[in-house]
């Protein structure tokens, strides 16, 4: 029987009120969107509102080409990320060593130091080999710097495989692929799927390597957003339109599978 | 030869030797009870034959083939878990079936095996439900059921009742019995309840610290313990031990075996063997300590002088705790054991 709380109308107030205060920003830019320019600095409350922004911003950049490329890289770099972060996983949660610990904490390190720190070298490597805005490049970049933490979560989802239920496998006579595919795989799919969608969600909004790695050719939705702010701040209203229109497709998506992202990351956190 | 044969067995885990130097021969058809306290090292042994632990030294033989270094998935043998081990995303018939369906067998002949044996094992209406939808009960059967439609070379069983209550846990019991007399398929069976061992057993081995103290069949375990261990960790409750050097002090029991016990030996009386008389007579005096009444049975702990002895009794007694009491032994069911705890024949 769960406690009853004390003052459930005020909890229940202060609720909303965090949770508008923390949406405020995303419903003002929802808002400034659908505005004119004029109304857009005038900060009206009140207006008709028009598409004229999302029109413009279409016009004199290629939404569709930077929302093409944003898919690219982010579905590119899951499923790679996948195709090394499975077996990573599955091998030291299976077949642990005595340097498993270290392995997963020095790939996790890796995650410590800020990116910056590497774009010199990344970006130089990237120009000496002729990748600098290509979509490739993105793609390379993005499922590196997700691995650590695709391993992690994915070693922590086959941890949670009874043992029992791998000895019974065996016992039953499976080669380790038919334990993967028919024992292990549904068993872990919960996991499997929010480490893919964490990863796609965290490429989307990438936006350092994006700005600094592309130009025009293979910029994704972030450097879309960012191309509007720097050298003409004060449209609002058309920023704010690119900014929806970047952002539009990963809130769906997030929408959708907020529940797998959730059991995602509190993977293995409570017993 | 033997079906199964253990020839000097052993497993290391760091520098600690758990399983020392096993030898064992099983026949086609046996049911062997592996037994003994905690950390005995009997489910490492059966988890050796399994192939889920590896063997460190010695070689372990089945039907003339020896599967010593083979895989699990090689060995054609089918273990019951404690904690069942179901697959949790599959049907009770794909659990059942997924060991045939690795093995490429045809799916019309899967659905007969799978079928024959959920009807064995009364699960027939649940073969379409997932683990999690039956009770513990019907989840050991179809454990069972998963090991038997294989028709494996042995069976093994790995404390397959501690999940379950009392009452279930002796119904299954019974059921096990009935399947092996059904099958006959060779069994190996690992508890530390000594009722299940006793019941099911053709053979028991008794284990301590990793190495067989006795092998045998379940009564002459109970009638001739080739020591004192096995002597006291057969029978409930045990054995009542006392050391020869007392037997001053228990005129009726050194009347009959003084001459052949060793000074520092011990004697060993069964509780049934412990008659509790009103004071007076040949006996020896004591006190009543406690009282245990079981309803067939009544358990008197009696103290004679610092020493506990538990007797065994159909009646039902009128003492209270607190009674002054004289116990009689039944000279014919004495055991003697020599200082180190080996029997001592009082033949």
């Amino acid at each position: 029987m769960l406690k009853k709380k004390p003052f459930p109308i005020v909890r229940t107030l202060s609720a909303w009120g965090v949770a508008l205060l923390l949406f405020f920003p995303l419903l003002w830019l929802g808002l400034t969107a659908f505005k004119t320019e004029g109304q857009a600095i005038a900060s009206q409350l009140f207006f008709t509102p028009t598409l004229a922004s999302f029109v413009e911003v279409q016009e004199r950049s290629d939404y569709l080409l930077f929302a093409r490329n944003s898919l690219i890289t982010s579905l590119g770099s899951t499923i790679i990320g996948l195709l090394i972060a499975v077996p990573a996983a599955y091998s030291m949660a299976f077949f642990p060593t005595k340097k498993t610990r270290d392995i997963l904490m020095w790939m996790l390190s890796t995650k410590m130091m800020p990116a910056v720190g590497a774009l010199v070298p990344v970006y130089v490597m990237a120009q000496t080999v002729g990748m600098l805005d290509s979509l490739a490049a993105l793609v390379i970049v993005f499922t590196l710097s997700n691995l650590p933490i695709m391993v992690w979560m994915l070693y922590s989802a086959f941890k949670e495989v009874p043992k029992d239920i791998l000895e019974a496998v065996r016992l039953d006579g499976a080669t380790v692929w038919e334990e993967f595919r028919w024992v292990i795989l549904p068993l872990t799919m919960g996991g499997i799927a929010s480490t893919g969608l964490l990863c796609l969600v965290l490429s989307w909004n990438e936006a350092f390597w994006a700005l600094n790695l592309t130009s025009a050719k293979a910029g994704t939705l972030a450097s879309l957003i960012a191309s509007y702010s720097s050298p003409e701040g004060l449209f609002w209203a058309k920023l704010s339109a690119a900014s929806l229109m970047a952002i539009a497709p990963i809130i769906v998506f997030g929408w959708f599978s907020q529940k797998q992202l959730v059991q995602g990351l509190t993977f293995g956190a409570v017993k | 030869m033997s079906f199964l044969q253990l020839r000097g067995v052993e497993k290391i885990f760091g520098d600690h030797k758990v399983i020392k130097g096993v030898n064992l021969e099983i026949e086609k058809n046996e049911f062997i009870v592996f037994v003994g306290p905690s950390g005995c090292g009997k489910s490492t042994l059966l988890r050796m034959i399994a192939g889920l632990e590896s063997i460190d030294g010695g070689s372990v033989h089945v039907d003339g083939r020896d599967i010593t270094h083979l895989p699990s998935s090689q060995r054609e043998l089918a273990m019951v878990f404690q904690s069942y081990a179901l697959y949790p995303h599959m049907t009770v018939y794909d659990n059942m079936s997924f060991a045939l369906k690795l093995a490429k067998v045809s799916p019309a002949e899967i659905k007969k095996k799978v079928e024959d044996a959920a009807d064995k094992l009364n699960l027939t209406p649940y073969l379409k439900r997932t683990p999690k939808e039956l009770s513990g009960g019907q989840r050991q059967r179809v454990a069972i059921g998963r090991a038997i439609v294989r028709a494996p070379k042995i069976f093994l069983f790995d404390e397959p009742l501690s999940n379950l209550d009392a009452a279930l846990r002796g119904q299954t019991r019974v059921e096990i019995h009935k399947l092996h007399r059904a099958l006959g398929v060779t069994t190996i069976y690992v508890t530390h309840d000594q009722v299940e061992a006793m019941t099911l057993a053709d053979r028991v081995v008794v284990l301590r610290d990793g190495t067989v103290e006795q092998v045998g069949a379940p009564l002459a375990l109970y009638d001739k313990p080739a020591n004192q261990f096995v002597a006291q960790f057969i029978g409930m409750p045990s054995m009542n031990i006392v050391r020869a050097a007392q037997l001053s002090q228990f005129g009726a029991l050194a009347g009959s075996s003084a001459s052949r016990v060793p000074a520092d030996g011990l004697i060993g009386v069964r509780p049934e063997g412990v008659r509790v008389l009103p004071l007076g007579g040949a006996g020896v005096p004591g006190k009543v300590e406690l009282i245990e009444a079981l309803g067939a049975d009544t358990l008197i702990h009696v103290d004679v002088m610092g020493t506990s002895m538990i007797s065994r009794t159909a009646e039902r007694t009128h003492l209270h705790i607190g009674d002054p009491v004289t116990l009689e032994f039944d000279l014919n069911t004495l055991h003697c054991f020599d200082k180190a705890g080996r029997m001592v024949s009082l033949a």
